[in-house]
């Protein structure tokens, strides 16, 4: 399973992507692949703030719904409309086009508390066992 | 008289297949303290014992197959064509449940799919899901997707929207934060200008019936209007037959419109089992609580339905649910597909001209009598309220018709307290002439 | 054969019903209802004659599987025969054709009747009094949940916290959310049944009431449900039982013995009335004598040897109904029981016990069932193992249906992995079992031999498997209207 590297990672199965202003966020190749078939993703509006490890979008499969949770604290500045508009976008390229939305994080400090593309691997494989 | 096929024989030789010597054993888990002795429940009766009794109780009631009646108050009988039951009564139709399994359920998956598209016609609203249980939690679950969907805590309900449903509203919300307020009606329909005063932009909604409880038509286009101007969600409650005729809740801007659908195709049955019809427009789609039923293909890529954009419901969503809702009334809701079918855009005219006419017709009639007057001057579909004067008092209105063998008309003091000497008349298709005129001279003789 | 949209069917001009010819004169429209409130355009029906709908309405009618043609065993739904008795006595006019307004002189035997299945209900379950508004299972729990959150507020206190086992049915966490409870999960212990150390460490006095399933959505009984009463009594919360399951306990057990404080019943799995494709159905709550004040009115009740509608108690929590609940539905029930009565529903809950401990003596080597003492009226196996073949339990669902059995309920509870829950009644017979057990057994056969067919599946229906994905991403919920108005702005 693909987990790039440059990559921050959650327990929860989120990526984020750390860049001058704001993070982009999305979900991992794993997650994609155990939701199957995404059917329908809410995301939350531009403006709103965002705690880390708080739900701040929804992703739906046919027979189950699960929450995205912010990997750090913020403000939404951006969201992806097109994965809005075809929801398998996230399921053909998840660390690319398939980007949920972006923050301007407020505590900068979280961001040593996510996990690394190695960390990440080695708890997908504990969780395998 | 019991339906267990197997025989004492039978169930002895499965009691040595699981491995156990009698069936006490199976009920090792249930403490010995807890096991009942006796049920106290009366013994078996036969078929025919059993008609005997409930042919007994049955006879006792007034029923309105044969009784003409003008009782209405939210509860509308109508003409059920003979189809309806014949093909309603098919085992096919009664005995299956929630079609889980779209593909050994396609016949119920289609006429949900077709009875979506014909409440959604007849409204004129772009969703409708597969029913709620009544008209009553319709309104309510109406008022709460209103009060998710704005994120606002305040409920406008008119006082012309029926009582009933008005408390289970009550029920439905209390314990929440949102607060439900009355708007006031004057001359027996809802004040616009409360509604003004009262709108705000903390409006979740705004609830008004059309025709409303007193049978008067309610400015809904204008309440929509000024809804929408801060904000708020218009849900409105029609009483399908009146579709025949009357403006349809997708034409005057209603966000969810929401209907009681037993008068269409199936029996009052002492006011249930109901239909919730539920419409909305497609902007709320994903909010709408209960079963919707979906057009897709399957893997042959041939025409096929199937529940679908359950992520809303209970069994996946849990506590986070639209609604709690399961089971709707689907049942019913085939009984008005096939009576929709049946009428077809002419017969729903046709259907809706005669109440109108025959209300219309009972009214002026009526209103020969000296000691009745009109409550309110408004425009009315098929039931209209009337007042009579002091001397007669309405208990003995029901009683003069009664004799009759005529069911009378409800009385709206314990519902309107302002309305001591109301009574709401309704008129259907179902009323001839000569009840009307019977009704009138029996009254004319004795009050 | 697929079957065309009845608008499809449609020819314009066609009628398939009509009134007589009116015997009134005809009210002048224009003048009798303002041009706003008048309806411009007619609405995008069929135009279809009798016979279009009949045949139309017959041939999907034969698309269904249903109890009255095959085997059902979706479990906890309780898919038993429903009597044909108990529709002739339901449409008898006398009870289908009376209005809720009615004064109550002229409806005495409906109100005998319901009286008397308060009574019956109250003998079977044990508790004291009954409400029979609530429509379905769901809105009778929304009812009881009420009553408790009514019950704690009475003593003027509030209470959140709303404890529900991991086994529980969806409904149950999302009528306590509806009712502005916090839903706190208990674990189910590797018995099965509920962790009594689990539900003592969320036992705070907070806690409102605890809203469990006897037996449980995996068949099994509660065997400390007395102990577990106890320990809620003891801070004054109460126990609420979903009674979806009520049919294991005919002639066993009563909740009222239990410590069960409230309970809803549904009448249309217990009480064999139909469950229609979805409803209607009935779902009583049942209280225990310190809260009769709390159900909501009004109540029926005997005066002398009248019967009438009692406004109900001053603390009810409010109505749930428009009318009085269903009774066309509460009519069938109340034929069911009487048809029945104490050897026979005695004999129904026995019979429906042996059935499906025979299904699982005959399935569990092939369909592990991971809580495996006997069970009640139900059983839950896991298929996890065909993972291995590429096999999923929606896939074997599907299968049966090749079979000639309608599938199980799947995936549900959720502490099971790929669960199957299944649910024979006892309205089924040993031969009708024994087919079921070959179908079961072929499967697992085929998974090895031939995993395709089982992946395909179904193929011997009228349509292949049907594609949710397509129906998620593109709702179609709707024929699309030609010539449909454009919507006007309010």
């Amino acid at each position: 399973m693909e987990i790039p590297d440059g990559l921050f990672y959650t327990k929860t199965h989120e990526w984020a992507r750390r860049e001058a202003q704001e993070t982009v966020v999305g979900i991992t190749a794993h997650a994609q692949d155990e939701l199957r078939d995404i059917v329908f993703i809410e995301l939350p509006k531009v403006g709103r703030t965002v705690s880390r490890g708080q739900p701040a979008a929804v992703i739906e499969s046919v027979k189950a719904a699960f929450d995205i949770y912010a990997p750090v604290s913020g403000t939404i500045t951006r969201v992806n409309d097109a994965v809005v508009q075809s929801p398998q976008a996230v399921n053909q390229d998840c660390y690319g086009q398939g980007w949920l939305f972006a923050v301007a994080p407020s505590t900068p400090a979280e961001f040593a508390t996510l996990l690394s593309s190695a960390d990440y691997a080695s708890v997908l494989k504990a969780a395998s066992h | 008289m019991d339906y267990a096929p197997n025989t004492d024989q039978q169930l002895e030789e499965m009691l040595r297949t699981i491995g156990v010597s009698s069936f006490e054993d199976l009920l090792a888990s249930v403490p010995e303290h807890l096991r009942t002795r006796r049920l106290s429940v009366p013994q078996g009766l036969s078929e025919p014992e059993v008609l005997r009794l409930a042919g007994g109780l049955a006879g006792q009631n007034r029923s309105l197959e044969d009784a003409p009646a003008f009782l209405g108050a939210g509860c509308y009988a109508h003409t059920i064509p003979t189809v309806v039951d014949a093909l309603a009564a098919r085992g096919e139709w009664l005995t299956p449940y929630t079609p889980y399994q779209a593909e050994a359920s396609q016949g119920i998956l289609q006429a949900i799919y077709e009875f979506q598209s014909m409440v959604c016609a007849l409204f004129e609203m772009e969703v409708a899901n597969a029913s709620l249980y009544d008209g009553a939690s319709s309104l309510a679950e109406a008022a709460i997707l209103a009060l998710r969907a704005s994120g606002r805590p305040r409920v406008l309900v008119s006082e012309g929207v029926h009582p009933h449903a008005r408390q289970v509203l009550g029920t439905y919300v209390r314990g929440s934060d949102a607060a439900i307020q009355e708007l006031p009606t004057v001359n027996g329909v809802t004040d616009l200008e409360a509604l003004s005063k009262a709108a705000g932009d903390d409006l979740a909604c705004v609830v008004l019936q059309q025709p409303n409880v007193f049978g008067c038509l309610e400015p809904m286009a204008q309440a929509a209007a000024m809804t929408h101007r801060v904000g708020g969600l218009f849900v409105a409650s029609a009483y399908p037959v009146s579709l025949g005729l009357l403006q349809p809740p997708g034409a005057y801007g209603a966000d969810i419109a929401v209907g009681e659908g037993r008068c269409l195709g199936s029996p009052p049955a002492y006011g249930g089992p109901g239909l919730g019809l539920f419409t909305t427009t497609a902007a709320l789609l994903r909010r709408i609580p209960g079963r919707l039923a979906g057009c897709t293909v399957d893997a042959a890529r041939a025409r096929s339905f199937t529940l679908t954009l359950q992520t809303r419901e209970q069994h996946i969503r849990r506590e986070r649910a639209t609604s709690n809702i399961c089971t709707n009334e689907g049942w019913l809701a085939l009984r008005a597909t096939i009576f929709m079918s049946l009428l077809g855009p002419e017969g729903f005219r046709d259907l809706a001209r005669s109440n109108c006419d025959r209300a219309h017709y009972a009214r002026e009639r009526l209103l020969e009598l000296p000691w009745l007057r009109p409550a309110f001057g408004q425009p009315f579909f098929n039931e209209f309220t009337l007042v009579s004067d002091e001397r007669v008092a309405p208990q003995a209105v029901l009683r003069v018709l009664a004799k009759q063998g005529i069911v009378g008309p409800w009385p709206l003091a314990s519902w309107y307290p302002a309305l001591p000497h109301g009574l709401l008349w309704c008129v259907t298709e179902r009323l001839s002439r000569e009840a009307i005129d019977r009704a009138v001279e029996a009254l004319r003789g004795a009050c | 054969m697929a079957e065309p949209l009845i608008i499809e069917r449609s020819v314009p001009g066609r009628r398939g019903f009509r009134l007589p010819p009116s015997d009134v004169p005809a009210v002048d429209l224009e003048q009798a209802l303002p041009a706003e409130a008048r309806r411009t355009q007619a609405p995008h029906l069929p135009e279809v004659s009798e016979f279009d709908v009949v045949r139309h309405v017959t041939r999907l009618s034969q698309l269904n599987f249903a109890v009255d043609t095959h085997f059902y065993p979706l479990g906890s739904c309780t898919m038993k025969y429903n009597p044909k008795l108990n529709e002739r006595v339901a449409a008898l006019p006398g009870f289908a054709w009376t209005h809720p307004l009615q004064p109550a002189g002229e409806v005495q035997g409906l109100l005998q009747l319901l009286f008397e299945l308060e009574q019956l209900l109250c003998g079977l379950t044990g508790m004291s009094r009954f409400t029979l508004q609530p429509a379905a299972g769901s809105q009778g729990e929304l009812a009881g949940l009420k009553i408790i959150a009514a019950y704690h507020q009475a003593k003027r206190r509030r209470r959140s916290t709303m404890l529900i086992p991991d086994s529980a049915h969806g409904t149950n966490p999302a009528s306590a959310a509806l009712s502005g409870f916090q839903v706190v999960q208990v674990r189910s212990g590797p018995e099965g049944v509920i962790d009594v150390k689990d539900l003592k460490q969320h036992l705070t006095d907070d806690v409102a009431g605890f809203m469990l399933t006897n037996p449980n959505t995996l068949g099994l009984f509660e065997s400390n449900i007395t102990t577990i009463s106890g320990l809620l009594h003891e801070r004054d919360a109460l126990v609420y039982m979903d009674g979806a399951n009520m049919n294991a306990l005919l002639g066993i057990a009563r909740p009222g013995e239990m410590g069960v404080d409230l309970l809803q019943l549904n009448l249309h799995k217990t009480f064999s009335t139909p469950h229609g494709g979805g409803g209607p159905g009935s779902g009583p709550v049942g209280v225990a004598e310190r809260l009769k004040d709390f159900l909501p009115g009004p109540q029926v009740c005997r005066r002398g040897r009248r019967y009438a509608w009692d406004r109900g108690g001053r603390r009810g929590v409010g109505r749930v109904h428009g009318f009085y609940g269903n009774v066309g539905v509460l009519v069938r029930a109340y034929t069911y029981i009487r048809s029945l009565g104490r050897e026979g529903l005695e004999r129904a809950g026995r019979t429906a016990i042996i059935n499906a401990n025979y299904l699982k003596a005959n399935l569990q080597d092939l369909y592990p069932v991971p809580y495996g003492r006997f069970c009640m009226h139900e059983f839950v196996c896991t298929l996890k193992h065909l993972k291995a073949q590429g096999v999923t339990a929606m896939d074997v669902a599907k299968r049966l249906l090749d079979y000639g059995c309608y599938a199980p309920t799947v995936y549900f509870p959720l502490i099971v992995d790929e669960a199957f829950m299944i649910e024979p009644t006892e309205t089924e017979s040993k031969e009708t079992l024994d087919e079921f057990i070959r179908a079961m057994r072929a499967i697992a056969d085929e998974v090895r031999t031939a995993p395709d067919r089982v992946r395909q599946a179904p193929q011997r229906l009228t349509v292949r498997r049907v594609d949710e994905v397509k129906a998620a991403r593109e709702p179609n919920l709707r024929w699309s209207e030609v010539g449909e108005p454009a919507r006007r702005a309010g």
